[in-house]
């Protein structure tokens, strides 16, 4: 009998043919573990091509996810089960293994064609490849023929259900209840009762093929539940969690919500998610291209409503045209930037957060605007929401950025109550301005008043050219575009964010680390392992990047070595030297398109540490 | 709510050349307007860039004058988001048809319900004469001192080619018949384009020579009207005949042919190939087509918009935010 291990937490990467389902059974598994109360932190890694030849290494689809009793910050370095569905999953994926690991392999698909195809020389890759690993051989695609053999579908669906035998066996190797997965699977097939009770057919099949060879493995694990805020939750990912916090802020505005954009890959989810939800009052409109999708949520902005445009960074370079409009006609709009690895076409379904300098400067003339990136999947949801609060109470376009592997990995999301949400009141131009207001009189906190078309009254024309500053009328004037620069630059260093934190040994350290965006999760890991190892190490991470918090000099000068660690060349320790005289930082950069390791962080880290 | 006035829609002094094309269009677009009876506070006037695009600065509407090319699509999420208003969009034949050709054709496509004013002087006026997308081949400019070696776009054509279902001509320098097409396409729901002829009189004087007086177009032009004869000449002594697969220039009285053998214009057929044939008409052999050239209905794309969203309303069962989030599978922590 296999022993039962307690862990504090595990990773699983399932691994297989892009067509395997490999995402499905990953997203399940996630599911599963955060009902019983872990934390989770999942990483979809899929390939570029929609369909890869079948079983080439080109086309391996990969799902890593992270479960914890306590809180988990990233899908983890490392896996302890991976799952590899055919020989090409098992070459390209095995690195991602530690010598503990326990690997499942479907012994049907690792015949010598399906080798070959994997430039494998010999019948026994596991050999070949010099795996001393726990491995569980499983015949599973005739596992899967024979339980579905009286169900009557037909041969291509059945090998469909092959990743479902997949996640029961994962089920019993944790410990996990299948019925947790049954219901998700009824719900999901609603429509198709017989698929969904051959899925869990083939999932129960998985849990008791696990359960009657245990043999074969050393141990089964538990994760148990530690500590985990109460209140309610889902799995969420980066991309979902953003159309959410773009739909809340609607709603608190109390304005229509409209998106204009175009397909891009990793932001299309984006699109989908509001498309979806019309009974909301959300507009999607989906464009004749990325400059129309600016462009029109531009005129919508115009027209009243929350506007927004979602786009990846060569969407970015598109729309930069009709940001710098919104900058100069001071209208509300939250452009979406997903990163991915450029330039150009780069890695589209990679991530990087390459695009920094491009979202904060990649504009001709003065254009200031205010930049926000999510550090989080679930932290998209309020960096969503601060954005579209600033963009509407500032009169401002705003950058939200996130990034492919903040949007496509999921965390757990304590459900949000929007009557705690700080409340959006756009500067309405009252109605006691009428006869007096002319287009850019200006708020206290330097936004200028939003007169929407239908008011009697205060019609007003606004447009790309230079406006006089008292009448709204075009001017070349050198003083007053002096002016007119110096009054857009301030209203956005006005903005209110709030201070900077900083975590971890936060009086005594003697490294900082700093960073931004989506990376927070593996540098916070880093700073937990390197603490754990007895040195004293902080983290500042920042989520708002223009304006900067207001005690960013005074962080980053407090401590006696700094470094700052970004998936790029360098892009925002140079906006932090341009911000804070004399900040001479430590770098760390890597540009692969992969999530940070945190290993190799705390090597780095180390190294810094110990000079 | 008392009448409207030209004047209520007027708004400071125009800055264009003396005699500029632009000059007549406006003042025929303030009299419609009028006419129409939209008030202005309900009407958004939103152009690209160019010379002709400077003209919300001259209404007392709301109004942006954009970025080059973009007005068709800014003018789209406007109208989209706010279906209230009376949305009018002003460009230029570069704004429009050159860097803006993609949007020009997906806002005909989608018939989205915009009023589309494509000024065409077949010159890029406001960056000192180069030719434009609608300069005919061999056109002598600054950047083509040899000649173009390319063919023009015909504005009638893109529009039917993007699935258009509404096109009108008018002269700028004709106000009755430039007022009838402005009024007509505020009538029609859907993308409606109006091409206003229109001379550039620094870069291109000259280019609708033939119609641009009033005894041009009498000799030159035929007015279409729907459900009328095709007559046109100084004396109605011409029409319009089909031919085959095509039309012919035919004398009233002449080898028998009465004004019953004359084609009758029919703005409201589906088919646009005759309208095609129509709006593709020049001299010197044939008359330039004048007026409502063809004016279908269809599905707006705002409308459907609107109805799919009550729609869903009423199929879906959440309808506010945190209805929303508890449509997902959820867990509870306690």
């Amino acid at each position: 009998m296999a022993k039962v291990e307690d862990l504090d937490h595990v990773v699983v990467r399932f691994s297989g043919d892009s067509g395997d389902g490999m995402q499905l059974a990953g997203n399940i598994f996630s599911t599963i573990s955060a009902t019983v109360g872990n934390d989770i932190c999942t990483f979809p890694d899929y390939p570029a091509d929609i369909r890869a030849p079948q079983g080439s290494l080109t086309g391996v689809s990969g799902f890593q996810v992270h479960i914890g009793a306590n809180k988990v910050f990233t899908p983890g370095d490392k896996c302890d089960v991976l799952v590899a569905m055919n020989p090409a999953a098992l070459k390209t994926q095995y690195k991602f293994c530690k010598p503990t690991s326990c690997i499942i392999i479907d012994t049907d698909s690792f015949k010598e064609a399906d080798l070959k195809k994997a430039n494998f020389e010999t019948l026994d890759a596991v050999a070949e490849m010099g795996i001393k690993n726990d491995v569980i051989a499983a015949p599973i695609t005739s596992m899967v023929k024979d339980c579905l053999a009286d169900s009557g579908m037909d041969p291509k669906a059945i090998l469909k259900c092959r990743n479902m035998f997949a996640l029961g066996l994962v089920c019993w190797l944790f410990n996990r209840d299948t019925n947790i997965a049954a219901n998700m699977l009824k719900e999901k097939f609603a429509k198709k009762p017989g698929v969904a009770e051959s899925n869990i057919k083939v999932i129960q099949a998985g849990y008791d093929y696990g359960h009657n060879t245990h043999s074969s493995v050393s141990h089964t694990y538990t994760v148990e539940t530690k500590s985990t805020k109460k209140g309610i939750y889902m799995d969420i990912n980066g991309n979902k969690a953003t159309a959410y916090g773009l739909i809340a802020a609607a709603e608190k505005a109390g304005l229509k919500l409209y998106l204009g954009s175009y397909p891009i890959t990793p932001a299309t989810d984006v699109l989908h998610e509001l498309s979806k939800h019309k009974s909301l009052g959300v507009t999607t409109v989906q464009c004749e291209d990325e400059i129309a999708g600016c462009a029109s949520a531009l005129g919508a902005s115009f027209a009243g409503a929350l506007a927004c445009t979602s786009t990846s960074g060569p969407g970015i370079c598109l729309k930069s045209e009709a940001m710098n409009l919104a900058v100069i006609m001071e209208l509300p709009l939250v452009v979406l930037d997903v990163q991915r690895g450029g330039p150009a076409t780069g890695l589209p379904t990679k991530s990087e957060q390459t695009d920094l300098l491009q979202c904060l400067f990649g504009r001709n003339g003065e254009s200031p605007m205010p930049v926000i990136a999510a550090t989080s999947p679930t932290d998209c949801f309020d960096a969503a929401y601060m954005a579209c609060k600033i963009a509407l109470e500032a009169m401002t376009p705003v950058v939200l950025m996130t990034d492919a592997y903040i949007a496509n990995g999921s965390g757990a999301f304590k459900l949000p109550n929007l009557a705690e949400f700080p409340a959006i009141n756009p500067p309405y131009v009252p109605e006691s301005l009428k006869g007096t207001w002319t287009p850019y009189m200006r708020q206290e906190n330097g936004a200028r008043y939003w007169a929407v078309p239908g008011r009697e009254g205060f019609t007003h024309i606004l447009g790309g050219l230079e406006k006089d500053n008292k009448t709204g009328a075009i001017s070349t004037d050198p003083e007053n575009h002096d002016l007119m620069t110096r009054l857009r630059q301030e209203k956005i260093e006005k903005i209110q964010v709030p201070d900077l934190v900083v975590e971890g040994d936060e009086k005594d350290a003697e490294l900082l680390i700093v960073g931004f965006g989506g990376t927070y999760g593996h540098l916070h890991a880093a700073m937990d392992e390197m603490r754990a190892a007895g040195k004293k190490v902080a983290l500042a991470h920042f989520k708002y990047i223009n304006p900067l918090p207001k005690n960013t000099a005074s962080v980053m000068k407090k401590y006696k070595k700094v470094i700052v660690a970004e998936q790029n060349m360098g892009q925002f320790a140079g906006w932090l030297r341009m911000k804070v005289d004399g900040f001479a930082p430590y770098q760390f950069n890597e540009v692969k398109g992969q999530p940070f390791m945190v290993s190799e962080l705390v090597e780095k880290f180390t190294e810094i540490y110990n000079k | 709510m008392s009448e409207l006035k030209a004047a209520d829609f007027k708004k400071g002094q125009p800055r264009w050349c003396p005699g500029c094309g632009d000059h007549f269009f406006l003042a025929s677009l303030h009299k419609a307007m009028a006419e129409i009876g939209v008030a202005p506070e309900n009407v958004a006037v939103i152009s690209g860039i160019g010379c002709s695009s400077r003209l919300p600065h001259y209404m007392a509407t709301y109004g942006m004058n954009t970025i080059h090319g973009r007005a068709a699509a800014i003018a789209t999420g406007a109208k989209v988001a706010n279906p209230n208003l009376s949305v009018w969009q002003i460009s230029g034949d570069g704004d429009g048809l050159a860097i803006g050709g993609n949007h020009f054709i997906h806002a005909n496509r989608r018939n989205i319900d915009l009023n589309m004013i494509l000024l065409n002087n077949r010159i890029y006026g406001l960056t000192k004469g180069q030719y434009s997308p609608t300069s005919p081949r061999g056109f002598v400019s600054k950047s083509s001192p040899y000649g173009t070696v390319e063919d023009p776009f015909r504005p009638a054509e893109l529009c039917f080619g993007a699935r258009g279902h509404f096109f009108a001509r008018a002269v700028a320098t004709d106000a009755p018949g430039t007022i009838e097409v402005l009024k007509a396409a505020h009538a029609h729901k859907g993308s409606s384009v109006c091409e206003i002829l229109q001379n550039c009189v620094v870069f291109n004087d000259g280019t609708h020579e033939s119609v641009y007086s009033a005894e041009g177009r009498k000799k030159n032009a035929i007015y279409l009207k729907h459900g009328e004869p095709m007559i046109f000449g100084e004396n109605n002594e011409f029409g319009l005949m089909q031919d085959g697969f095509s039309i012919k220039v035919v004398k009233i009285g002449e080898n028998g042919i009465t004004e019953k053998d004359l084609l009758v214009h029919d703005a409201h057929c589906e088919d646009n190939t005759l309208q095609m044939k129509l709006a593709l008409m020049e001299g010197p052999d044939f008359p330039v087509a004048l007026g409502v050239i063809r004016d279908v209905e269809a599905p707006t794309y705002n409308d459907a918009v609107t109805d799919q969203i009550e729609q869903v309303k009423g199929m879906k069962k959440y309808h506010n935010f945190q209805e929303l989030l508890m449509t997902n599978d959820t867990w509870e922590v306690k």
